[in-house]
């Protein structure tokens, strides 16, 4: 390795094309990748919970649709799955859909990397929904359907209040990994961390100094994450009820 | 959709099959790597050696906070530089996409394994350490005759699933434009531009083999379960 120049003041130098530096270019990749997570995070949430709570409902056909959704989003690999999106989706609606994708949809690959990665995670966490909610002691829904509550008012002020709590450690690791797989986005060509990382690279040749810099980022982002989930499953925690589960 | 061209499947299918042959081979090499140095990290973070415990929880700990892709271009990047100080030749050797991609999948798994493994492990009870070692095992016969083979049957599902997971996260291999089953297939999609067609075909192939495994996952859960009870 000795012929290796080390130069950790290379993010401090102008990109070669523009008049960026290039802190400033792991910077706005940092900050891409953070907001395709959180909101691919928040419609997943949305999209898992409904699915979720679908695959428990006393109705086959509804299971079934709840069922093959998690299936066909779990089984594809998330790079197929953004191909998909980002190259076949747009040929198959109506070609004026189509070209209205094509041409004028906003921030075309931000938008093509939170749908996947949102549709992707949904499935995951349905998955996790479904096991919180069948953790649950079958007595809990039979007395609440007893005392007169509708099967919407059982979810909504029996089963679901106690399954959210449950399921916070699965969905801590879910949400590092959202963080970990938006840097999938970079083949549809968006500019996230993983991507400017890699372009500092090939336009610096200090390989070391990026992905160091870069990887301890990914690491900083990952344990925020996982504290402010140990935060909210702190905060939320019902007095003497999960205790020592 | 009239004009979905099937035929450019049909043509392409010894390419594809070449493609998938490296997919698995990947799959297949980064699963025993990651099983065979998984068990042995495993091992060191349960170890009562502080150095040996604190070197390899970091090691976990930091492949498992990275993304893959990341890891892919680390050693993208470091593997010539290594092969050029190892060799101690001059320039930094060259090293396809294909090996690279087998070094960096099999380090990155390991990481991985070795926390199913590590569960697997401290799921056994205690007795049976104790118990073997009343009966004067040594170390290693605990592991390999009393932990190991009860421990790999309680995790096989869940080692078959993150075997699953390997196999669909092995596309990756993409960003270094590695020519894996989806490699295969997307230069087929760019070279006749035909998109639609070759990534469609690639989405239903994932889809069946890993639906298929992990239908059989859960069959063998659903026994494994049976047997304990």
């Amino acid at each position: 390795m000795n012929s290796y120049n080390w130069n950790w003041f290379v993010f401090f130098e102008e990109v070669a094309t523009g008049d960026e530096k290039y802190y400033q270019w792991i910077l706005s990749g940092l900050l891409w990748t953070i907001a395709t997570s959180l909101v691919a995070w928040v419609i997943a949430l949305i999209l898992g919970v409904i699915v979720g709570v679908i695959r428990t409902l006393p109705n086959k056909g509804l299971v079934l649709l709840g069922d093959s959704y998690v299936e066909i989003f779990r089984n594809i690999p998330l790079i197929v799955q953004m191909f998909l999106w980002f190259f076949v989706l747009p040929e198959l609606v109506p070609s004026n859909v189509g070209d209205w994708i094509k041409q004028d949809l906003p921030l075309p690959e931000f938008t093509t990397a939170v749908i996947s990665l949102a549709f992707f995670t949904s499935a995951r966490i349905a998955e996790q929904v479904k096991a919180g909610i069948l953790s649950l002691p079958v007595g809990q829904k039979g007395a609440a359907l007893a005392i007169g509550f509708t099967l919407p008012q059982v979810y909504r002020y029996v089963l679901l209040p106690v399954a959210f709590r449950i399921m916070i450690p699965p969905l801590t690791s879910e949400l590092m990994n959202i963080f970990k797989n938006s840097s999938v986005a970079l083949t549809i060509g968006m500019l996230e961390l993983t991507a400017v990382a890699k372009q500092m690279n090939e336009y610096t040749f200090q390989g070391f100094e990026v992905f160091t810099v870069v990887t301890i980022l990914y690491i900083i982002v990952a344990f925020t994450a996982n504290r402010l989930m140990a935060l909210i499953e702190y905060k939320t925690q019902i007095p003497g009820y999960l205790k020592g589960r | 959709m009239g004009d979905f061209d099937f035929d450019v499947i049909g043509r392409s299918l010894p390419y594809l099959w070449k493609g998938m042959q490296y997919t698995l081979t990947l799959t297949l090499t980064a699963m025993t790597g990651g099983i065979i140095f998984g068990s042995l990290l495993a091992m060191a973070r349960l170890s009562s050696i502080k150095p040996l415990v604190l070197v390899a929880t970091v090691y976990v700990n930091l492949m498992r906070s990275i993304p893959l892709v990341l890891v892919i271009f680390w050693f993208y990047f470091l593997v010539p530089l290594l092969g050029q100080w190892l060799t101690t030749s001059d320039t930094p050797i060259t090293v396809g996409p294909d090996q690279t991609a087998l070094i960096s999948f099999t380090l990155f798994e390991i990481a991985y394994y070795c926390e199913i493994i590590r569960a697997g492990i401290q799921s056994i009870p205690t007795g049976q350490v104790s118990a073997a070692k009343a009966i004067g095992f040594t170390y290693s016969q605990q592991m390999l005759y009393v932990i190991l083979p009860q421990a790999f049957r309680n995790m096989l599902p869940v080692l078959l699933t993150q075997t699953i997971v390997l196999f669909q996260d092995t596309s990756l291999v993409y960003v270094i434009s590695g020519t894996d089953f989806l490699g295969a297939a997307s230069k087929i999609a760019q070279r006749d531009s035909r998109l639609i067609e070759m990534y469609s075909f690639a989405a239903v192939v994932y889809f069946l083999i890993s639906f298929v495994l992990s239908q059989f996952v859960k069959q063998m859960q659903a026994k494994t379960t049976l047997a304990k009870s």
